[in-house]
């Protein structure tokens, strides 16, 4: 009797006998998956720290490849065949070399495409930094296009004082 | 601490005294974090790796919370050590298969464990018993605070923290908990409750299963996504959909007991009968007839005093805690003997259930 068989979407070979779906965020994910692939993937790991990781590296791996041609990180050497092969990353920087193919793999994968949570303290007080000088710029220029030049002054020691602590 | 300390000691989180305990086995939650400079475990060369270890491993060690841990390198842990481990849910799968350059470090009460060069430079994790998610973040929260006062931790401003998978950005956790339905699965509901968590963005795994087939009736949920949600809202959403998922097991309980009893009774008494008198037992099938026994407890059919010995049992008929009090390997068979015997030692003296013992409706599962 004739049957249609499916083809292990890892090696490309086997007959797949495992089909795995999820949805993520309202986006549906099919992998089929041959016995032995199933295994290396972890679909059969009990212990769930990889599954669907590396399932969605597969995918995850198709999405960066629309990024651009030939890629490779300049910190650590890593390209986007790596990523293919791997579904991980080589290093940090990473994310900013190849962070064109990687925002709509995001956008797939998460709930949101910015982080939300929590900052490591010292990240905390730089980024506020940041934001404080950004406002007493803006204030500033505000103040010398009204000819406020004594709070002028004021906001320009405040921008050196926070300027120094860099 | 030495490793056998270790393993003859089993974790805090096995004694199942949390809240929900009847139905939700444990709570856990992990981090994962990166050091600014060096390349991911996976990408990073041998010295890169050690290099990483022995800036991280020291840091870990001089923690409050790590006084008088177990800290070991991977390759001086044994295969069989491991997979205790492993079986305990204090190490993954694939952090048994490193050897030189990754370790794992853990606190003596086993409710805090860290490896080091992973996936990633640092997973964090601690695990608690019962439905205790807000508490186990916090624990593992605090130690991620102590440990970025010293170590410089890959943080892009937009994506978060940065890890070696997609799939981890931005907060880096993953916050689980493992339950135990099987009223669910016996009154053939649990794939829709497996698709309503997964619609959410929430992923639920067969515990020591294949695939979704739960062994011992026992899943784990988790959340799916890491980005785009602060940690607290990840895990108000996690406790509320396991909140709910108890109070179906419970209705499924209650309904089982009023409307199909002689299946219910079938699966405790067939459990009760095997496991008391098999001479030869798999694994899995160990894990099917425990599974209706601690039903039979949450349901009163069993004295509440003989909880524990089933409780012990989950973890203690797994394969490498069956071995790891013998000298040599054991071959399957004699895994199966074995795993018969102990069981029966431990059911020797356990009365037979006593259906008519059946607690009240309502009051099932309310610790």
């Amino acid at each position: 009797m004739w049957q249609f068989a499916m083809i292990c979407d890892v090696c490309k070979k086997n007959q797949a006998t495992v089909f795995f779906t999820q949805i993520v965020g309202g986006k549906l994910q099919k992998v089929n998956l041959c016995e032995a692939c199933s295994k290396e993937n972890g679909v059969t790991d009990p212990f769930g720290f990889s599954l669907a990781d590396k399932l969605l590296g597969l995918g995850a791996a198709q999405e960066i490849e629309r990024g651009g041609g030939v890629q490779r990180c300049p910190v650590c050497g890593f390209s986007q065949a790596d990523f293919k092969k791997t579904g991980r990353l080589g290093c940090a920087a990473c994310y900013e070399t190849f962070s064109e193919g990687l925002q709509s793999l995001l956008k797939g994968m998460h709930k949101g495409t910015a982080h939300v949570g929590k900052v490591p303290s010292r990240m905390q007080r730089s980024i506020e930094r940041e934001q404080q000088l950004k406002d007493l710029h803006s204030n500033l220029r505000k103040a010398v296009a009204e000819e406020d030049y004594e709070s002028a002054a004021q906001i320009r020691d405040q921008i050196r004082g926070l300027e120094v602590e860099t | 601490m030495a490793i056998h300390n270790i393993l003859n000691t089993a974790g805090e989180w096995l004694r199942g005294e949390g809240p929900h305990h009847q139905i939700v086995v444990s709570s856990r939650v992990r981090l994962a974090r990166n050091l600014k400079s060096f390349a991911f475990p996976g990408w990073a060369k041998k010295s890169e790796r050690l290099q990483i270890l022995e800036c991280i491993k020291p840091r870990v060690e001089e923690l409050p919370e790590m006084n008088d841990a177990f800290s070991v390198y991977s390759q001086d842990l044994s295969a069989l050590e491991k997979q205790v481990l492993v079986e305990r849910h204090l190490i993954s799968r694939e952090h048994a298969a490193k050897g030189v350059g990754s370790a794992v470090l853990m606190n003596r009460k086993q409710t805090l464990s860290i490896m080091v060069n992973e996936e990633d430079h640092l997973r964090m994790q601690a695990i608690r018993s019962g439905l205790q998610l807000k508490q186990t973040f916090k624990m593992i929260d605090k130690v991620d605070s102590e440990l970025e006062q010293k170590l410089d931790f890959a943080f892009h401003p937009h994506l978060g923290y940065l890890t070696a998978c997609p799939t981890n950005v931005g907060t880096g956790m993953r916050a689980s908990a493992m339950v135990h339905l099987p009223a669910l699965v016996l009154s053939e509901q649990i794939n829709q409750v497996i698709q309503a968590v997964n619609k959410i963005g929430l992923a639920v795994r067969g515990l020591y299963g294949e695939g979704t087939e739960a062994l011992g009736n026992l899943f784990q949920v988790s959340n799916q996504t890491t980005l785009g949600e602060k940690e607290e809202d990840i895990i108000n959403r996690l406790n509320k959909v396991i909140e709910q998922i108890i109070e179906h097991e419970q209705n499924a309980r209650q309904l089982l007991l009023q409307k199909k009893p002689t299946t219910l009774l079938d699966h405790v008494g067939r459990g009760y009968g095997i496991l008391r008198y098999a001479h030869s037992m798999a694994s899995k099938e160990a894990l099917n007839h425990l599974s209706f026994m601690k039903l039979g407890i949450d349901l009163g059919f069993f004295p509440e005093e003989y909880r524990v010995p089933i409780d012990e049992l989950f973890m203690e008929t797994q394969p490498a805690h069956l071995q790891k009090g013998s000298q040599q390997k054991l071959a399957a068979d004699e895994r199966d003997s074995l795993r018969a015997e102990i069981i029966r030692v431990k059911l020797a003296a356990f009365p037979a259930p006593d259906m008519g013992k059946a607690n009240e409706p309502g009051t099932s599962g309310q610790s």
